[in-house]
């Protein structure tokens, strides 16, 4: 189907600056359990083409799941009609920006295929870890969940770019809800952030069984531990709760487009401007942050992004120092920067806009009781429950599911409902303690809201265990 | 796309085999899409889609599949037919299900919404010219929303819009803005001008040097549009039979008789007004109203069939997350005009943002001011504020805190467009509140 629609595409180019078919298919089908009832399966094919054209000095698209000649022809005659009809009203030249016409292939790996394991196999799966989970009659809700996503792409240009890149995803999660009559606490394997790219072969690493055991016996002690204290103290941070912490308060906050005005009438502008770029202290001299899309598994992991840039690593803070934001080719040239390979769309229906993808912090030495041995008093936090950040991306609130006191050094009670809120622009700069490889976690979020049209795409942050100074934490009402 | 539909539908179900019954739905758009910044041009789009999921039922087993249409009716038939025998395969590995409902009674519907819509280009250029000198940002959307239901027992659903959403901020500078929005089915430049210079003369109040206000406890006046982001975020589980038989619905306190809103506070979803379609994916003629909380009360759920089935209860044809699609609250006896007076002192919120549970069994929530939050005192206005966090249980808003809601409840319509533009809508007074608590 897709050389058809190559073959088709080459023969009904049209005479313009910039013309791309970006042909795209993504499979998926998830099966879980709740209370140990199977849920419905469900199997999804979402299969489609988006046209761009540059031209005249204006940009166009069109979205079409008609991928005969026709549809394609007709797609690229509204893309056109489109650039030309607001040629004069654009933001930027568009017959100015010298787009790339790539050719190269991207397959993450997949050594154990999706379809390899029979349905009810799953589903046995899945039972028995239900099973793991309900422990007591407080557990009043649980479920476990195996989500596949098999993601396939065809980037075509005018200029004889040819770009074709498959991922293969597996994203397991388990939860249970556990009450006591007045009050109900949540614990789930890392929110949804064990999504990674591989097969099957990923759950051999996960040792879900175990999960389920830890997931079920901390849900307990949720429920009968005391509130998170409210003070001002030091704060160390699982992978789970970083990648939160990463996405929300440097992910967003660098997307150029952002920093450029497109996302102020929702997802909303930033407290960096263009001026910071290669001066700004970011973070204290422990942070350093890399766009990697190179990350073997890691969810967002690719060879090209949606406008046919190479994806190479880059850093985007070093020694919690700015270096350059999350822009991608459009944005560089209105910006006059460089960016990062970042343009991406959540699929054939949604014209592509700068995304994270990978965004990690890198880490330092050392393993988790190195990192709270010198801490007097201080909350260790695990799993994002709860995030608020203000629309530039500076005055933040997040809350965990599972917490521990940290005294004389040692972890101690387990506490409840964590909350911390900071600021952005201090809170990083206060970054006392980053773990080593040891502490370090490949994690990835499924759920990334941004655009308009709006658009729910996939990242990736890895991260190791981190520590805060001054942080004011709380807990429940 | 109503008859390819129905046609397809007839078709497959002629490829049945034995007792199996077949569910299916369409969702579908032909939508313009022009993203706008610095009243400029960003990007400009069209897509066309429209999605069939197909349910397979043979006896307690059942099995889902959806894939997207093509538009060559052929084409997606023989699509069908794979499906569907795909389908057929997967079904011996499943379990009965115990939870499993669908409509068995045929109950036809059609709603079809005609508009007399702008050739889309033309309206964006009236925009660009009525929006000169003002830094506009926002999105374009138009054309034609469409929903439809069809099984093998006969029945056929069908609901369609036609209509444009123009969602706009102008921002005077930062993050001072003033947030617009004109939707509906007949375009009006001069609607659209009368709007933008309305934006024109409220983004100059932004111009005042703003104000910084102190963590405390504040009487606020909350917009129509602010208070519908408190109930959006109600709507996450608060509402649906399964959050709340599962304890973790926010509005557990409520649910349990231990909490009362304020005798003020009327809450309902309101599917018959048209604006969404009126059935479920099984099938389900939804109810004209569900009745949620009646005079500081809680009263009635959302019900998913699902639910229905699991929990020995009738369905209110909800959606699969049981969130209210037509949410409506019932008006105070607080006149518009009156507001800035009642207020006094105190702050005037336009619009909250990205809302979250700091303490979801306390239905305590977090969130930021954005756009046009206002400092008000002796009834004037003195100038905006800087984004503040609060952080505040919706039983103390809604109940001991809540001084009076507006009298008109003021029609507000989704202007998401995730995966496709959204149906869904809210009808809400304005609220003024004491105590509202800002914590950052």
């Amino acid at each position: 189907m897709f050389e058809e629609v190559a073959r088709v595409f080459r023969e009904e180019t049209p005479a313009v600056d910039f013309c791309s078919l970006r042909v795209s298919r993504e499979r998926s089908q998830t099966v879980w359990t709740r209370q140990g009832v199977l849920q419905p399966v469900g199997n999804e094919d979402d299969f489609g083409a988006m046209v761009v054209v540059h031209h005249g000095g204006g940009t166009g698209y069109s979205a079409t799941p008609d991928l005969s000649r026709s549809g394609i022809r007709a797609a690229i005659a509204k893309a056109r009609a489109w650039a030309e009809r607001t040629a004069d009203m654009s933001v930027v030249d568009f017959s100015k920006i010298p787009m790339p016409h790539p050719t190269g292939t991207y397959e993450s790996k997949n050594d154990r295929p999706w379809s390899g394991l029979a349905l009810g196999d799953k589903i046995d799966l899945l039972n028995a870890l239900s099973e793991r989970l309900k422990t007591d009659d407080r557990i009043v809700d649980w479920e476990s969940t195996l989500w596949w996503i098999d993601a396939e792409s065809l980037y075509l240009t005018n200029g004889g770019g040819e770009v074709s890149q498959v991922q293969h995803i597996l994203i397991p999660h388990l939860q249970v809800a556990a009450n006591d009559g007045v009050d109900t606490v949540v614990r789930s394997l890392g929110g949804r952030g064990f999504a990674r790219q591989g097969g099957l072969e990923l759950l051999d690493g996960l040792d879900l069984s175990a999960s389920a055991d830890r997931i079920a016996r901390e849900a307990l002690m949720l429920l009968s531990a005391p509130s998170c204290p409210s003070e001002t103290t030091e704060l160390v941070l699982a992978p789970d709760q970083m990648m939160l912490q990463i996405h929300e308060s440097i992910g967003h906050p660098l997307e150029l487009d952002r920093i450029l005005g497109d996302e102020r009438n929702y997802a909303g502008t930033s407290f960096v401007t263009l001026d910071m770029f290669g001066s700004y202290q970011y973070g204290s001299e422990l942070l350093n942050v890399t766009y990697d899309p190179t990350v073997d598994g890691q969810l967002a992991s690719y060879a090209f992004d949606d406008e046919g840039v190479s994806a190479e690593r880059e850093f985007i803070i070093r020694e919690g120092k700015l270096e350059r934001p999350l822009g991608s080719v459009i944005s560089q040239h209105r910006a006059n920067m460089p960016g990062v390979a970042n343009s991406r769309a959540n699929g054939w229906n949604r014209p592509s806009i700068d995304r994270m993808a990978n965004l990690n912090v890198e880490p330092g030495e050392g393993d988790l009781d190195a990192l709270i041995s010198e801490i007097e008093r201080g909350v260790y936090m695990e799993t994002n429950v709860s995030w608020s950040i203000d629309d530039s991306r500076n005055k933040f609130q997040f809350g965990c599911e599972f917490a521990r006191l940290i005294e004389n050094g040692e972890l101690t009670d387990v506490v409840k409902k964590p909350n911390y809120r900071g600021v952005s622009a201090s809170f990083w700069r206060n970054l006392s303690g980053v773990g080593g490889e040891e502490t370090r976690s490949v994690l990835g979020t499924p759920y990334c809201g941004k655009g308009e049209p709006n658009q729910v795409i996939r990242v990736g942050h890895a991260s190791p265990t981190c520590r805060f100074s001054d942080v004011e934490v709380f807990g429940g009402a | 796309m109503q008859s390819s539909f129905y046609k397809l539908v007839d078709q497959l179900t002629e490829g049945l085999q034995g007792e199996e019954v077949l569910l299916c739905s369409v969702a579908g758009e032909r939508s313009d899409f022009v993203r706008l910044n610095g009243a400029k041009v960003r990007q400009a789009g069209s897509v066309e889609q429209g999605t069939l999921s197909i349910e397979l039922v043979q006896g307690a087993r059942h099995v889902s599949a959806s894939y997207v249409l093509s538009g060559d009716g052929e084409q997606d038939f023989v699509r069908g037919g794979e499906v569907l025998g795909a389908l057929r395969e997967q079904l011996p590995f499943l379990p009965e299900d115990p939870h499993l409902m669908f409509n068995r009674e045929v109950e036809s519907t059609e709603t079809r919404g005609h508009g007399e819509l702008p050739e889309t280009a033309d309206a964006i250029r009236q925009v660009v010219d009525v929006g000169q000198g003002l830094d506009v940002v926002g999105i374009w959307a138009s054309g034609e929303i469409m929903s439809g239901f069809a099984n093998s027992l006969g029945q056929r659903n069908w609901f369609s819009a036609e209509n444009f959403h123009f969602d706009w901020s102008v921002y005077q500078g930062g993050d001072k803005a003033t947030k617009c929005g004109y939707a509906g089915t007949a375009w009006s430049g001069d609607e659209l001008r009368r709007r933008m210079d309305r934006a024109r003369v409220e983004v100059q109040a932004l111009a005042r040097k703003p104000k910084t206000v102190e963590r405390g406890e504040y009487r606020v006046y909350l917009s129509p549009t602010a208070l519908s982001e408190i109930t959006d975020l109600m709507s996450w589980d608060g509402f649906g039979m399964k959050a709340q038989k599962s304890k973790v619905s926010p509005l557990m306190k409520a649910v349990d008789g231990d909490v009362r809103f304020d005798p003020r506070v009327s809450l309902s979803d309101n599917p018959s007004s048209g604006r969404s379609p009126g059935f479920d994916a099984k099938g389900f003629v939804k109810p004209p109203s569900v009745t949620l909380i009646d005079s500081g009360v809680y009263k009635d759920s959302l019900v998913s069939a699902r639910s229905a089935a699991e929990f020995g209860v009738a369905t209110t044809g909800a959606n699969a997350g049981e969130s209210p699609t037509c949410l409506e609250m019932a008006g105070g006896g607080l006149a518009e005009a009156d507001v800035l007076k009642e207020l006094g002192t105190g702050l005037w919120i336009n619009n909250l943002w990205y809302l979250n549970y700091s303490d979801r069994p306390a239905c305590k929530m977090t969130g930021m001011t954005r756009f046009a939050t206002l400092w008000v005192e002796g009834g004037e206005v003195v100038a905006p504020v800087n984004v503040m966090r609060f952080d505040d249980s919706v039983f103390r808003i809604l109940g001991e805190g809540l001084v009076d809601l507006t009298a008109e409840p003021q029609l507000m319509l989704s202007a998401m467009t995730y995966g496709k533009r959204d149906m869904g809508s809210s009808c809400l007074p304005g609220a003024l509140v004491d105590g509202f608590c800002l914590t950052l």
